[in-house]
């Protein structure tokens, strides 16, 4: 593998994550990581839809009119959640309706529509597939962290597997409720954004604003 | 590239986007609907199998579910009808359409607003006659409609399994309706009393077994109040004058 294809798939992994850095794709984040299953289908759906769709808008880039460039790009999307959808739905129904509309809110998914604005538009279409599938690994990698503390605490169980035997069920364990609301993913994503950050100083962000040393007494008055 | 923004190239372009996009997304739709009507059938009839208690691991389930029959009730008369056709009729639907549901007013205690004027329960059939009888229940809890159905042994008294397919209350504590060992209380509790009267009710706390009531009373599910009142709200509704007592009484006697 040359270094350029795999900076295009891995960068966005830790070093331009989509949700820890760019901090998109938060709803989803949220609304689906309660259980590890369905945010797998999640990730595996959202990173063909990016790929694809990066791919499809970068084979008729030269082609868009800068004027309706977003419709286009929001309608090729469109066509691959609802293609996703519907495959879902004949495949795999009790994922797909666990997922109920987040499948269809990709579309909304800001990582889809901003890869295809930001890479898609200005690139070749196999490094835009890529492109798509680096940026879909990002997002799986916080949503497997996000779904895997969330069941595992929240519920006991891994994928549906107890694992810790709950309380309700005559064991030992009591789950954390909290967890498996959706405000948790919140508190979990901030801190993964601070280890990470911890981690890759150079993600921290320049503070907008410096708040000066206190005043002197001259000017105080 | 200043040819693309012509107004001309504008509009070729949408179009044959639209086209293009369009034709793919019909085709799939087309192409799947089949496997995903199938799929919804299933899912449908192991939901009804998992009420009645009757799910088998390792069964098919078009194998199981081809001993029961699946007929239409009038609300109004409590008795079968064949108005609508069992296999296309969509009650979910029917409850919402003015002309084919009824305006609940004050009797509504479920929070549902209308009751189809039609329902599809589930007739399963025995050795000797009825075996048992799979009805469809749905109420408001504390932030969804709670859908699920309640079976009912030959009696038509005694409860065989309930069960809730779609609802949307709070994980790990509204949400323990789907709870086996919470769903397992239901099992043997009597709907009727002496007078038969509906009297199945779920209460706050647990249930005293030492008191003669206890047979008609349910644990209330701890740290989700409100989720329990609509599961007592529902089930109050639908066995009683209102929903399906005059129907099991028919069928009791034989004249439904």
């Amino acid at each position: 593998m040359s270094t350029k294809i795999k900076e295009v798939l891995f960068k966005p992994v830790f070093d331009e994550n989509p949700i820890v850095l760019q901090i998109l794709g938060i709803c989803s984040a949220l609304a689906v990581t309660s259980s590890l299953k369905v945010s797998v289908v999640m990730c595996i759906a959202l990173t063909l839809v990016t790929a694809f769709s990066s791919m499809l808008i970068s084979i008729i880039r030269k082609q868009i009119p800068g004027s309706i460039r977003i419709i286009v790009q929001m309608t090729i999307i469109a066509s691959v959640v609802i293609l996703v959808d519907q495959i879902l739905k004949a495949v795999a129904y009790d994922i797909s309706k666990q997922l109920s509309v987040f499948v269809g809110l990709i579309i909304t998914n800001c990582i889809v529509m901003g890869r295809a604005e930001a890479y898609a538009m200005k690139n070749p279409p196999i490094a835009s597939f890529l492109d798509g599938i680096g940026n879909g690994l990002g997002y799986s990698v916080i949503l497997l962290i996000l779904a895997f503390i969330r069941e595992l605490f929240g519920a006991g169980k891994l994928f549906g597997f107890e694992i810790f035997a709950v309380v309700n069920n005559g064991g030992w364990y009591v789950p954390n409720g909290l967890l498996l609301l959706p405000p948790s993913a919140f508190f979990l994503i901030g801190l993964l954004i601070w280890a990470l950050r911890s981690w890759k100083k150079d993600q921290v962000e320049a503070p907008d604003f410096k708040i000066s040393p206190n005043s002197s007494e001259g000017e105080a008055v | 590239m200043a040819s693309n923004d012509s107004t001309s190239k504008t509009i070729i372009v949408a179009l044959a986007l639209c086209i293009v996009c369009s034709v793919i997304v019909s085709t799939a739709a087309v192409m799947l609907r089949p496997a995903q009507q199938a799929n919804k059938d299933l899912d449908r009839k192991t939901n009804i199998l998992a009420a009645a208690g009757m799910l088998q691991e390792g069964v098919g389930v078009e194998e199981q579910f081809s001993s029961i029959s699946t007929r239409a009730v009038d609300m109004a008369t409590g008795k079968f009808t064949d108005v609508v056709d069992v296999a296309t009729y969509d009650q979910r639907k029917a409850g919402k359409n003015p002309a084919m549901s009824d305006d609940l007013g004050d009797a509504d205690l479920a929070k549902i607003g209308r009751r189809a004027k039609y329902m599809l329960v589930y007739v399963v059939e025995g050795d000797s006659g009825l075996d048992k009888v799979i009805l469809p229940i749905k109420g408001y809890g504390l932030w969804s409609t709670l859908y699920g159905f309640v079976a009912l042994e030959s009696d038509l008294n005694t409860v065989a399994g309930l069960g809730f397919y779609d609802h949307a209350e709070t994980p790990g504590l509204g949400g323990e309706v789907d709870n086996p060992a919470w769903k397992a209380k239901w099992i043997g509790k009597k709907s009727y009393d002496a007078k038969n009267k509906q009297a199945l009710t779920v209460i706050k706390g647990s249930v005293d077994s030492s008191r003669p009531e206890a047979v008609h009373q349910i644990d209330g599910l701890s740290g989700a109040t409100l989720t329990s009142k609509g599961v007592d709200n529902l089930i109050k509704f639908w066995m009683g004058e209102d929903g399906f007592a005059p129907f099991l009484a028919n069928l009791g006697a034989g004249e439904a």
